[in-house]
């Protein structure tokens, strides 16, 4: 094994609350470039349970925070600006609302997977930590004649995620408990000014909450002071999102799937569809909507393995027992404590794509029989 | 006679006979168990193989052959609950049961001390 050479530990990127994981006694590990919390001394398994059954706060500030803001003043200019690089109905989003949405690719790939919002006088951009510069210098080229783009290097993201987060944050911040799903809000949290919306990466309810990176840890701590909250680590982090069949960028898409491959086409409205007022423009808008009229070749699919082994990213997938040839592969795949079983997904052939279809998964040289299986693996929970 | 090896497994050598497992330390860093996965009885291993598997919810980790020898006897309560492995790593928590091969390997493992010292 290869020591990391001593400049790349001190290159390595610290979010806000760095000094918090520490303290805390958190297993650090590199992600995205960032020495980010694996886990705390509770565990990766009882973490993952206890934003099930109460609440996990989680620091995702190694996420990119995008300010768009209309150069006219007015959004609907953003609007349609952003709608040239994202295949989703941005121009009919209303201000203290967000919205899931994707870059495409001249090829229909997917270059990352972001929110959108609409905080009243700019849109309020959360982008994967991975694809930070990327998707900054697509939206550069893209939108730079008609909005201003700014990084936010100095603010911090939390997640604060479970059936008790709406409880413990109302205790904070009464407002906060009247937003839905996918509302956003500016709201004063510890005397903290901070963005929250109501949507998280778990399936569970709850909220992120953006604040000025010097107010982070003010703000964690206000929240772990309630007995509900516990830190949890990007382990269960991951953990908790495969039960939610929701999509890693890097693992489950990336710039060679399609939305339509990758069972995102819920995302794309009508209204951006073949025969919609605002069809197409998008890159890609013609592989894109080909597919979503036609079906595309290929499809994630939630798969189930019927033992007990873990099932993870990686494995080949074959049609029997004995093929040769492999029909596609995992991309996320773990040990789902609150399904109390393997969960997994990944790629099929559409036609090996429909539920309760069987496959064989390679293992350590086993097949291991996994049954296609529909999404997600833990109903989620969203207070819609 | 308890010995050790440098991949934080634990032998209790009774003879010709070793049982296999863990350590409290390897235990603490894999973190809690959702699977394993043990060798078939009469398997032989050469010292170092991959014998079994554990995994948490994380990732999967190989556990390798301490010593040289054929699998006489693995432990089915640690499949039905990988939690044992946790709870109890030295001793509910034993992975497997093997005639040595060659009982002069067990030199080469460390004690209960040097084991200790490696961990510091």
């Amino acid at each position: 094994m290869m020591a990391h050479p001593a400049e790349n530990v001190s290159a390595l990127k610290q979010t806000p609350l760095h000094a918090l994981h520490l303290a805390m006694a958190a297993r650090m590990a590199l992600f995205a470039g960032y020495d980010m919390p694996i886990h705390y001394p509770l565990g990766v398994l009882k973490e993952h349970l206890h934003t099930r059954s109460a609440a996990g706060l989680f620091d995702v500030s190694h996420m990119g925070q995008i300010a768009l803001r209309p150069r006219s003043g007015r959004m609907a200019d953003a609007a349609r600006a952003l709608e040239r690089v994202v295949p989703a109905d941005v121009l009919s989003l209303a201000p203290g609302r967000q919205r899931y949405a994707f870059f495409t690719n001249s090829r229909g790939g997917i270059i990352d997977d972001l929110m959108i919002g609409h905080c009243g006088e700019h849109f309020a951009l959360v982008v994967n930590a991975n694809r930070k510069e990327v998707d900054e210098w697509h939206l550069r080229d893209a939108l730079l004649d008609t909005c201003t783009i700014d990084v936010l290097e100095d603010r911090a993201l939390l997640a604060l995620q479970g059936p008790a987060a709406e409880a413990v944050l109302a205790r904070l911040s009464p407002s906060s408990a009247s937003m839905r799903f996918m509302d956003i809000r500016p709201i004063s949290m510890a005397g903290v000014n901070c963005v929250i919306s109501r949507s998280g990466y778990t399936g569970e309810d709850g909220f992120e909450i953006s604040t000025p990176a010097r107010d982070a840890e003010k703000v964690a701590r206000a929240l772990l002071a309630d007995q509900a909250v516990t830190l949890v680590g990007l382990g269960a982090r991951d953990s908790l999102r495969t039960e939610a069949g929701l999509c890693l960028y890097g693992c489950d898409i990336d710039e060679s799937t399609t939305p339509v491959e990758a069972a995102l086409d819920w995302a794309i409205p009508k209204v951006r569809r073949w025969g919609g007022a605002r069809g197409g423009n998008f890159p890609g808008a013609d592989v894109v909507l080909e597919q979503l009229e036609r079906g595309a070749p290929r499809c994630r699919v939630g798969l189930q393995p019927r033992g007990r082994a873990p099932v993870r990213a990686g494995v080949l997938l074959y049609a029997d027992a004995s093929a040769s040839q492999s029909v596609g592969a995992v991309t996320s795949g773990t040990f789902g404590p609150s399904a109390a079983g393997p969960v997994a997904m990944g790629y099929v052939p559409r036609a090996l794509s429909r539920p309760t279809t069987l496959l064989f998964a390679d293992v350590r040289g086993n097949r291991l029989p996994v049954e296609v299986t529909e999404l997600p693996f833990v109903p989620h929970r969203y207070k819609r | 006679m308890l010995k050790f090896t440098q991949d934080h497994e634990w032998v209790r050598i009774e003879g010709d006979a070793a049982s296999v497992g863990i350590t409290q330390y390897a235990q603490e860093q894999l973190g809690d168990l959702v699977f394993v996965e043990l060798p078939v009885v009469g398997k032989r291993f050469e010292k170092g193989a991959p014998a079994a598997v554990v995994e948490s919810v994380k990732a999967a980790s190989e556990v390798y052959a301490p010593i040289g020898g054929e699998v006489v006897q693995v432990n089915p309560a640690i499949v039905a609950d990988p939690a044992l492995v946790n709870s109890d790593p030295m001793g509910a928590g034993w992975f497997y049961k093997m005639k040595l091969a060659d009982p002069a390997e067990v030199d080469a493992l460390m004690d209960e001390a040097a084991y200790k010292e490696l961990l510091g």
